[in-house]
């Protein structure tokens, strides 16, 4: 069974007396243990798509099933509780609460779980170590660069323990030579622990590190490909 | 669901992350209640020292005043000149209920010992005053029935002029001067200390009745007195007494049937009771300031909280994206409301204590801080910080997460 399932998925917002057609009848579905590159031009509907499958938000019309569950009519209250099980959010301003340490960062999505302190930093401490910065725990967001950050912010997504990890830009913050660091990241992730890894992206660079790159266009998806493995 | 605990500590965090902003927002709150607490304690110890001091004086006391009772209030008017010192005698006679009644007759004057002089309130009446007002003597005796008769020139003078004109010299059988007139000092009485209006009644100086009309002040009458002290014979038939007096002295004044008395005769408890409804009125009026302020200070905490929601809009869209529902984020910003509320209430309760304790210990007024004004304050300042707090936290539980992301 598939772990995302998106079928004939609309998505309409009303921009004052202007609707806006964003998604026009998506469907494609995602394999558990994928990694999959969403790509296309600002206005493609690729970050309403990432929205939607992050349980942010609800499509229109059509169906998006999330580990074999249709989420597409969910209350807020019940998408709170997949976001926090099931999706691991990185987001390209890394999107880390400052003043707060990089342990308490990645603590958080658990203490929502209402997981005990003691276990909450013990697997903290580990999802930081699996993203290598386990000797940064107590350093706070602005004391660490943005490589460091966004590994922070993995080791958030990672928390939980959820099968999908969900990125927005996740390197649209960092130079080229760290983002190689942070997609290799996604890679071994997906490789070793066998997470499924859905990335939003605008550079053909960054969307190869994928084995397979979706391509959308004004609200349609025009192309869904497999990576050569290089 | 995020335990209370877990949602306590991140408010914690929160506020010590804005310490100096978290302060003056408490600030409004710690004003308020620490001028409740010292209110409460002021206008307590006002009525507990008013309810001593009454029962000090005696419960079972009337005083007749000349005069037509125009209300509560209205006092008598002073020009009236309608009872005389017969009148107090005949009240002892005639009257089973009455004990005691003792003319009064006085004002105030200079006393004088050799180079010394001190102010004091000159009171002539007779021996009966001081079983009326349970006085008792430190030393020497009371005037006599027959002082009263010949006026003779002997005193009983209170402790605060025996300290003041002779400090370690004994008083006893020295003559002191009271309006011109050489006095003998016969007897001291025993420390009073402050009436319920706060006037030293130590100072003062008890000569008998007919000295003070006849050798010291000019009356209007030769007999005329300004008050007679009345005890009735116990509590029990104060009303009685009442009544008795009033019949008595309406017969004696030829008051006819339907014509207004030329005299009023009160009731001590009366005066209890108006001096602690006049506290209690004013406790009330403080209370409500007080009040007052502590809802300001409720309105500092919601605007802070909104200008709080505001900016952590971000942080909002954060945690709601990795799992908060909006049920925790709006007990989140509760529980911050709360904990400044309740902080600043805290701190109140202490400065309040503390300034209970300097009222009384600079001003030497009675403060009498209560459990209950404690208690009262601490819920109202958490009843305060729901109450503020709610509308900024409902606001922040109904951000849509995907906008709050994108916030800057």
């Amino acid at each position: 069974m598939a772990l995302v399932l998106v079928d004939k998925v609309h998505k309409t917002y009303a921009l004052g007396d202007l609707e806006v057609h964003a998604l026009q009848g998506v469907s494609f579905s995602i394999e558990e243990g994928e990694f999959v590159s969403i790509m296309g031009a600002s206005g493609s509907g690729k970050s309403t798509l990432m929205n939607i499958l992050g349980c942010l938000d609800i499509p229109s019309r059509g169906e998006y099933t999330l580990e074999g569950q249709d989420v597409s009519r969910l209350k807020p209250e019940e998408l709170a509780d997949i976001r926090r099980d099931t999706i691991g959010f990185v987001f390209q301003g890394f999107n880390l609460i400052p003043k707060m340490t990089a342990l308490e960062n990645v603590e958080l999505p658990m203490l929502y779980k209402g997981i005990k302190s003691r276990e909450r930093m013990e697997r903290a401490l580990k999802a930081l170590e699996a993203v290598e910065l386990g000797d940064r725990g107590e350093h706070q967001p602005h004391q660490l660069s943005g490589g460091q950050q966004q590994r922070v912010a993995i080791a958030r997504a990672l928390a939980n323990d959820a099968p999908l990890i969900l990125a927005d830009e996740p390197t649209g913050n960092l130079d080229s030579h760290t983002s190689e660091e942070v997609m290799r990241l996604f890679v071994r992730l997906n490789e070793e622990t066998g997470k499924t890894v859905i990335q939003v992206t605008h550079e053909f660079d960054m969307a190869r590190f994928g084995k397979r790159i979706l391509t959308f266009k004004d609200g349609k998806m025009i192309r869904d490909e497999e990576v050569a493995s290089s | 669901m995020m335990s209370l605990g877990e949602t306590a500590k991140i408010s914690f965090r929160a506020l010590r992350a804005n310490k100096t902003r978290s302060a003056l927002t408490m600030l409004g709150i710690v004003i308020g209640v620490t001028a409740v607490i010292v209110m409460f304690a002021v206008g307590n110890g006002a009525n507990r020292q008013i309810s001593q001091q009454f029962a000090s004086l005696g419960t079972n006391i009337l005083m007749v005043r000349p005069g037509t009772d125009r209300g509560p209030g209205g006092g008598a008017r002073s020009e009236v000149n309608t009872l005389v010192v017969e009148d107090a005698y005949a009240l002892a006679e005639h009257c089973s209920a009455v004990a005691y009644a003792a003319p009064v007759y006085g004002g105030g004057a200079q006393i004088i010992y050799g180079n010394a002089n001190y102010p004091a309130r000159i009171t002539g009446t007779t021996q009966d005053y001081f079983a009326v007002q349970d006085w008792e003597l430190a030393a020497g005796r009371t005037f006599t029935d027959q002082d009263v008769r010949s006026a003779t020139k002997v005193c009983v003078i209170g402790q605060t002029i025996a300290e003041e004109l002779f400090g370690w010299e004994d008083p006893l059988g020295k003559v002191i001067r009271v309006k011109k007139v050489p006095m003998m000092v016969v007897g001291i009485l025993e420390e009073l200390g402050d009436s319920p209006r706060g006037d030293d009644q130590d100072a003062v100086v008890l000569v008998p009745v007919t000295t003070a009309l006849r050798r010291m002040f000019s009356p209007p009458k030769p007999n005329s007195v300004s008050m007679i002290s009345v005890k009735a014979v116990d509590q029990d038939r104060l009303e009685l007494a009442q009544r008795q007096i009033e019949e008595l002295l309406a017969i004696r004044h030829k008051i006819r049937p339907g014509q207004q008395n030329d005299f009023v005769v009160h009731n001590l408890t009366q005066f209890i009771e108006s001096a602690k409804s006049a506290t209690a009125v004013m406790t009330l009026l403080l209370t409500a300031v007080a009040g007052v302020s502590l809802l300001v200070g409720g309105i500092g905490i919601m605007n802070i909280m909104l200008v709080s929601v505001t900016e952590r809009t971000r942080e909002i869209g954060i945690r709601m994206a990795i799992g908060a529902k909006s049920g925790d984020i709006r007990l989140q910003f509760l529980v911050e409301a709360l904990t400044l509320s309740l902080l600043g209430g805290i701190a109140g309760i202490l400065l309040g204590l503390g300034g209970a304790h300097l009222i009384s210990s600079v001003f030497g007024w009675a403060t009498e801080v209560s459990l209950l004004s404690i208690l009262l304050s601490f819920g109202f300042s958490g009843f305060v910080g729901i109450f503020f707090g709610y509308y900024p936290a409902y606001k922040a539980s109904l951000l849509n997460p995907i906008e709050a992301l994108r916030y800057e």
